[in-house]
């Protein structure tokens, strides 16, 4: 699909150079304008020049894209999240945040760029990469031997780099379910093996050319599609996280004591700053700076927007009043909903994708949690796992040739063939749900045995940022 | 001498501070305090989790004055803090056995 963009890019080029004339320097490799537009296929000077060109605005973009992700972490989610817990708590979950932006992305260098993307001979090279980069061996600065081929015309570095965001938000996530009672050192060697263990087969099966890759030889059920990492990200997260809130068990005085959010004013802005960085997420996914990316980029916002209306609308007929918290939350289950579909569907659908997953998220969070008692704190998998689910199968329901035609048509588009590609992200659901509670729980259960997973009940009372970081959030005098 | 402690809502509190100063009283303390009485709390909902919340929040003004000031202090108070709806608040007074001034070492109602 990529081909396709870059080569329309470089005909658009050609055609502007062709018009607008050349510079000077430009002459010095090509005889004449015309000569150099009309055989451009033959002069290889020409096609390095538009290379370049490419190269210099997909590579903005990507860089771009990747801070974005970046701050997706922090202040977006450090903020989104600190902002629910108790104020004795809030350090707690900023230095979750940004602590893993340190930890993720010193293993990402080492070694899960290279478990992730790595290439791999057979079998265990649809499990999880090789070790090709590991070290950060063999990732060029220039456009080189990028794993994911489909890349023209961008440096192996910006591709890694923003990959490796990635890698930083999602055990960011899982923060949510267990906040206010994990212990810190557990969280790191927690997110250090999760990250290995669980994020990198994954991402390696979906984007690497692996067992769920769309298309390849190999994939089960023919492979499912996930733009920006539905079931990688969000899904993988979701349970986890659940697994987590259950394993770890509920806070001390759920149910009983004020556990209301101590400032929703943070939480609000790191929705807002979620929304941002999700450009960055979903159009930044696109490889390059395309109309693909456009897509990404119009879908993405159009599901936020219809999802925070969505769970704000649903507050206003059960209780008759819209709260900010709602509108948040609405936002966030949205993004969240687009994200696998967003290099495939068209805006219209986008809306109803949002509408979707901000009702669904209302009831996950509102109705099932109250249903099973358990205390996922701050609706990790309400939100990520029950929104990437319904992202993922409304993918097979709306995803269109029309905006991506190297892929497949859903449900809506082309009921046979669509029914194929449905199958094949119900399956890949269901690995992914498999896979992430079963690692997630060989991890949780070595680590209860090792290290413990929770502080004692003296330093859950007292708060974690006294007990587990000797600091407190507001030293107001 | 006596200490007056009225308990009453925030947007009263610009109210009484300028009607006390009228009346001469020139020296107060004030601070946040959260209580019920006869005024119900309310509940709030996040995320679908109801929370009671019973304390509601108010503004307590302490003052001091002579014992011959008593009933003027009390009735400014009672006049400008009033809205005749449930959750005005309420005045209690107490005894004082004594105050200083740190500055001078000035005591009893040389002090205020």
């Amino acid at each position: 699909m990529r081909h396709h963009r870059a080569l329309a890019l470089l005909m658009c080029l050609v055609c502007w150079i062709a018009s607008a004339g050349i510079s000077a320097a430009y002459a010095d490799d090509a005889p004449t304008a015309a000569e150099g537009a009309a055989d451009h296929g033959s002069n290889s000077a020409v096609e390095q020049r538009l290379n370049d060109a490419a190269l210099a605005g997909n590579n903005a973009w990507m860089l771009t894209s990747a801070a974005l992700v970046l701050f997706m972490t922090a202040p977006g989610l450090a903020f989104f999240y600190s902002g629910l817990v108790r104020r004795k708590n809030v350090l707690g979950v900023m230095m979750q945040c940004l602590f893993l932006m340190g930890l993720m992305t010193v293993i990402w260098g080492l070694w899960g760029y290279s478990l992730a993307f790595g290439g791999g001979e057979g079998f265990l090279g649809s499990l999880i990469g090789n070790f090709d980069y590991a070290f950060m061996n063999n990732v060029k600065m220039q456009n080189g031997v990028a794993p994911i081929t489909v890349l023209d015309n961008l440096p192996d570095l910006s591709f890694m780099v923003f990959q490796g965001m990635f890698f930083i938000i999602t055990p960011a996530l899982i923060c949510g379910a267990f906040a206010e009672r994990m212990k810190f050192s557990t969280m790191v060697v927690f997110s250090i093996l999760w990250g290995t263990f669980v994020y990198c087969p994954l991402a390696h099966w979906v984007w690497g050319g692996g067992l769920l890759a769309f298309g390849e030889e190999g994939a089960l059920a023919g492979g499912a599609l996930d733009f920006a990492g539905g079931t990688v990200v969000h899904i993988s997260s979701g349970v986890s996280a659940l697994l987590c809130a259950i394993l770890i068990g509920r806070r001390l005085g759920f149910g009983h004591d004020d556990m209301r959010p101590h400032n929703l004013t943070y939480t609000a802005m790191g929705a807002a700053m979620l929304w941002v960085g999700w450009f960055g997420f979903n159009a930044g996914s696109a490889g390059a700076s395309n109309s693909l990316a456009a897509n990404a980029f119009v879908v993405t916002h159009f599901s936020a927007a219809a999802g925070a209306i969505a769970w704000a609308g649903m507050e206003w007929i059960t209780r008759r009043q819209a709260s900010i918290l709602g509108t948040a939350s609405g936002a966030v289950a949205g993004l969240v909903c687009i994200t696998p579909a967003s290099g495939f569907v068209q805006p219209m659908p986008a809306l109803v994708i949002g509408l979707a997953g901000g009702v669904v998220c209302f009831f996950a969070c509102s109705k099932l949690k109250a249903k099973f008692g358990y205390d996922d704190s701050l609706d990790a998998f309400g939100v990520h796992g029950v929104g990437g689910t319904v992202g993922a199968i409304l993918t097979g329901v709306f995803a269109t040739k029309h905006v991506n035609p190297d892929y497949a048509d859903g449900m809506f588009y082309d009921l046979q063939g669509g029914t194929t590609l449905m199958i094949g992200q119900v399956v890949a659901v269901i690995v992914t749900v498999v896979f992430s509670l079963v690692v997630t729980f060989v991890i949780l259960k070595v680590l209860d045995m090792a290290m413990g997973l929770r502080v004692s009940q003296e330093e859950e009372t007292q708060g974690l940022d006294l007990s587990q970081h000797g600091e407190e959030g507001y030293i107001v005098s | 001498m006596k200490k007056v402690e009225a308990i009453v809502r925030h947007f009263k509190l610009e109210d009484v501070k300028n009607a006390l100063t009228e009346q001469g009283i020139h020296g107060m303390t004030v601070s946040e305090v959260r209580g019920f009485g006869r005024q119900k709390g309310h509940t709030e909902m996040y995320r679908g989790t109801e929370y009671t919340v019973d304390f509601v929040p108010k503004v307590k003004i302490e003052v001091i004055c002579s014992d011959d000031n008593l009933q003027r202090v009390v009735d400014t108070v009672l006049k400008s803090a009033q809205t005749g709806q449930i959750g005005d608040g309420k005045i209690f007074v107490h005894d004082l056995h004594d105050s200083i001034r740190i500055r001078t070492g000035e005591t009893g109602e040389d002090a205020l």
